[in-house]
């Protein structure tokens, strides 16, 4: 208590540096480790580097291409993280997002003539109803008879793509010979980010980006100021206590599962809407589980979504010009991409790293 | 003069932001009962996990009879003779007692595991120290009191000469605490040298050689029990005078709070657990239930807070029925539960000292409206109850988990009793607790039943049951077997119902306590 406003804001900046110091040490090791097999297998990693970060940051073009590409991590990474601060692994977010796009890809084609703006809001309500209620069942069955989430989840996640496989070769698919839905009404898509604003260079980013960021932002508020998301975090740091401090358990477990489904639906709508304007089998590269990957990177800090969905989204951005510029190949990128993976999850490493180079500073210093 | 068996010089050993051992000196002689007494946090823990290769000191250094030694693994210590039994049990469940002593020195012929032998083995030593355990039962099968006994038994087989115990009589029942106290003594005549860390000072007087006593991670005194008494063992501990028994007022029995009547609950194994009780908590009273653990107490506690379903009979609060009412409708009928396991049930470490203090209130005004937490209240509030009930912390900011035991209890109590409750159901609140702190939380329940609350207190310390309870109801397996007014009832009384009342009396340390005691109040 009597610690003035000064150490206060300090410790706070200290704790935030600490937070950031693990997520930012695994990349550059994982960027250093990537150069070295880049070294062993006779490319030339400066190169490689600094083409992708032209690829990705090098011009108005290419920062929408990252934009474009973080987009669904973005929603998927939400997910997953929420999911997480509950104590729930939605494993099954990819489910969630096929389902997304297949509501925007069917509802698309119904609401057509109807005006812009009210589409997009229909079709983005419905994509988070049908995601969370793709999660229900699951969140159903945990909170009633334990059966873990990881396991139905995932097997939910089966369920929906081969629906969608179904109707994309059968009752939805577009007259030709590619099994596709028909594509959506200019009015059932959501505008690229340089026709609603006008600074913006011309690229393919499009709304959902904006709207991926603002919900991220929201989330962190639900998280930290709301009852519900005090509670989510309650019962995922102890369920006991919360039971104690009455807290329902399974209530609390089926919103925040179905919350995270919601979020997860989204990533299936903006690419429908935003990327594709149609839905095949295909559609999502498996962007269900690299949000996983970015909820681990953020620490399951919605605002450290934002920063890891678009790291992901430069590396996939700037891995063509990696290839084709320097000639490395863009397997490289997948490869640092799971280093990336790998070091947050043994986040020991980094921390040994981080603890063996603040004692030399300090030996130094003495 | 020979050197001593073991020599602590000048260890010091910080941890970020914390001097846990500042240049502490101690030595330990061949057949000696050493304690180490301390409040938690003292330092005692961090000094033996020094001495038994668990952390490395910063300074210092450790010599074992005359030779300065570098102990780095638990390994290297076993192999100077140095046992240590932790307090929570390093013991493989499903095995039984001859494969966990032998466990990491199995005798063996050529990678075949040779039993007989090791049977024969844990018989010898189990003879010879006077230890009885069955070689061949499964660990998971014995009573706490016994698994320790084979924590023991691991310690001595692999050659300790001295062995540590740390707080090993903190999850035993009174029988089981005399039971290794005999143990110890049995022990120290077989040349062993034992050093035992503890807070409880009775168990000081009733067993060391020699004790010496810890504080903000430094040496305070040494001394022997026969030189001093529980009040100054106690003033060098906490640093200042303590009081042993708080004031008390005669009861001002009123009007009942909470009925219970016929209540049968069931355990997690589904079997019944509480066998129909009955009983009543009155305000401005203090009713205790007495019993050894596990005797349905957990259950029933469960039980009356929302937390289990009763399988039968009726529970009422203030005069409505709450038999199957949730916990969140308990606790807004005016239920404060301080729960036994506050590690478990009674916060969540991982949030901060705010947001420990609105659970269980967090949705309702001011701390939240339509849904929106409104953090001025919620930091308004917290500040207040930190301050009212002396949680030592640099801030509301700080995680639950950074605080010492004896302060995230009086987070516990601050929260519950901030609350302003018509009942309070404590559950072992000052279990693991050092005397200040213990101090505190007893004029804390007693303060609520001066005021005119009912208060119904579980407690397995029969000294607390005594200095605190109004009427004493003793439980044995599941039912209430005996009714006591305040007062009435000696500990030999109360041990006599808690077994069933057809074993022998109770006789532990009861006699020096006493008088221990009567030096205090004196």
């Amino acid at each position: 208590m009597t610690e003035s406003m000064h150490e206060m804001t300090i410790r706070r900046l200290l704790a935030i540096v600490r937070e950031l110091a693990v997520p930012i040490v695994s990349v550059v090791i994982a960027m250093v480790i990537g150069s070295i097999i880049m070294l062993i297998s006779g490319f030339d990693p400066v190169a490689a580097f600094s083409a992708l970060l032209k690829g990705s940051f090098g011009g108005g073009r290419q920062i929408g291409e990252t934009m474009l590409r973080a987009t669904p991590l973005m929603f998927t990474g939400l997910a997953v993280a929420y999911g997480f601060r509950a104590g729930l692994f939605n494993i099954g977010a990819e489910g969630q997002l096929f389902m997304g796009g297949l509501s925007a890809a069917w509802l698309g084609i119904v609401l057509a003539g109807l005006p812009r703006p009210l589409n997009i809001v229909l079709m983005i309500l419905a994509g988070a109803a049908i995601g969370a209620a793709w999660a229900f069942i699951p969140a159903l069955l945990k909170a009633r008879v334990g059966a873990h989430e990881v396991i139905t989840t995932m097997m939910f996640t089966y369920i929906g793509r081969y629906i969608v496989s179904w109707l994309v070769t059968g009752p939805l698919k577009a007259p030709g010979q590619i099994p596709q839905t028909d594509v959506l009404p200019t009015e059932s898509t959501l505008p690229k980010l340089h026709e609603v604003t006008a600074f913006l260079p011309i690229s393919r980013a499009h709304l959902g980006f904006a709207i991926a960021v603002v919900l991220a932002m929201f989330v962190w508020w639900v998280l930290k100021y709301t009852s519900l998301g005090y509670e989510s975090r309650a019962v995922g740091y102890n369920p006991w206590a919360s039971e104690t401090g009455g807290i329902s358990v399974s209530a609390t477990t089926v919103k925040a599962l179905c919350i995270s489904g919601a979020l997860a639906g989204l990533a299936g709508v903006t690419e429908v809407m935003g990327v594709h304007l149609r839905l095949f089998d295909q559609f999502s590269p498996g962007f269900g589980f690299t949000g996983i990957a970015v909820a681990l990177l953020a620490k399951n800090n919605p605002i450290g979504v934002i920063a890891a969905a678009i790291l992901f989204g430069a590396l996939s951005a700037g891995g063509g010009t990696m290839q084709l510029e320097a000639e490395v190949p863009q397997k490289v990128i997948f490869v640092i991409q799971a280093l990336i993976i790998f070091l947050v999850a043994a986040e020991q490493i980094a921390r040994w790293i981080i603890g063996r180079a603040s004692r030399e500073g300090v030996e130094h210093a003495g | 003069m020979a050197p001593p068996l073991m020599e602590l010089r000048d260890i010091t050993k910080r941890f970020p932001g914390v001097l846990a051992n500042d240049s502490v000196s101690l030595s330990i002689e061949p057949g000696e009962i050493v304690a180490l007494l301390g409040e938690n946090g003292a330092g005692k823990s961090t000094l033996m996990n020094v001495v038994y290769g668990l952390l490395s000191a910063d300074k210092g250094e450790v010599r074992i009879e005359g030779d300065a030694v570098h102990i780095r693994s638990p390994r290297q210590a076993i192999d100077l003779g140095i046992g240590m039994v932790h307090q929570h049990f390093m013991l493989v469940p499903p095995l039984t007692v001859t494969e966990n002593i032998v466990l990491g020195n199995e005798p063996a012929h050529a990678g075949v595991i040779d039993f007989s032998q090791a049977r024969e083995a844990v018989r010898d030593i189990s003879k010879r120290y006077g230890l009885a355990v069955d070689p061949d039962a499964v660990v998971q099968d014995l009573s706490v009191g016994m698994q320790q006994r084979v924590e023991i038994l691991k310690a001595l087989y692999r050659g300790a000469r001295i062995l540590i115990l740390d707080e090993p009589t903190a999850v035993l029942t009174p029988q089981e605490v005399k039971g290794l106290f005999e143990v110890v003594r049995s022990l120290v005549t077989e040349g062993l040298s034992v050093v035992f860390i503890t807070h409880k000072l009775e168990e000081v007087m009733g067993l060391a050689d020699r004790v010496v006593v810890m504080r903000d991670g430094r040496v305070v005194g040494e001394t022997r029990p026969s030189e001093t008494d529980m009040a100054g063992l106690a003033r060098m501990m906490v640093g200042r005078e303590v009081v042993f028994r708080v004031e008390k007022k005669a009861s001002g029995r009123g009007d009942t709070i909470l009925e219970v009547d016929d209540l049968k609950v069931l355990d997690e194994r589904g079997l019944e657990a509480v066998k129909g009780v009955s009983f009543e908590v009155c305000t401005g009273e203090i009713v205790a239930l007495a019993g050894v653990g596990g005797n349905g107490q957990t259950e029933l506690v469960e039980a009356l807070t929302g937390l289990r379903e009763a399988v039968g009979g009726t529970i009422s609060l203030k005069g409505k029925d709450f038999t199957h009412a949730a916990a969140r409708e308990i606790i807004a009928a005016g239920l404060s539960h301080v729960p036994e396991d506050r590690h478990r049930r009674g916060l969540v470490l991982d949030f901060d000292l705010s947001e420990n203090v609105i659970l269980g209130d967090h949705r309702r005004a001011p701390f939240a409206r339509h849904g929106v937490l409104d953090f001025a209240a919620v930091t308004d509030v917290a500040r207040k109850r930190i301050a009212d009930y002396d949680v030592r912390t640099p801030s509301e900011r700080v995680k639950a988990s950074a605080l010492s035991g004896g302060n995230q209890q009086k987070l516990v109590l601050a929260r519950e009793l901030g609350r302003d409750p018509d009942l309070l159901v404590a559950a072992q609140p000052t279990r693991g607790l050092d005397v200040g702190a213990i101090e505190f939380v007893h004029s804390q329940i007693l303060a609520e039943r001066d005021r005119g609350k009912a208060v119904l207190l579980v407690s397995l310390e029969l000294e607390e049951i005594q200095i605190l309870a109004d009427r004493i109801l003793v439980i044995f397996e599941g039912r209430i077997v005996k009714e006591f007014a305040a007062g009435e009832a000696s500990d030999e009384d109360l041990g006599y119902y808690m077994t069933g009342g057809s074993g022998e009396k109770l006789a532990f340390d009861a006699e020096e306590v006493r008088s221990a005691d009567d030096g205090v109040d004196a």
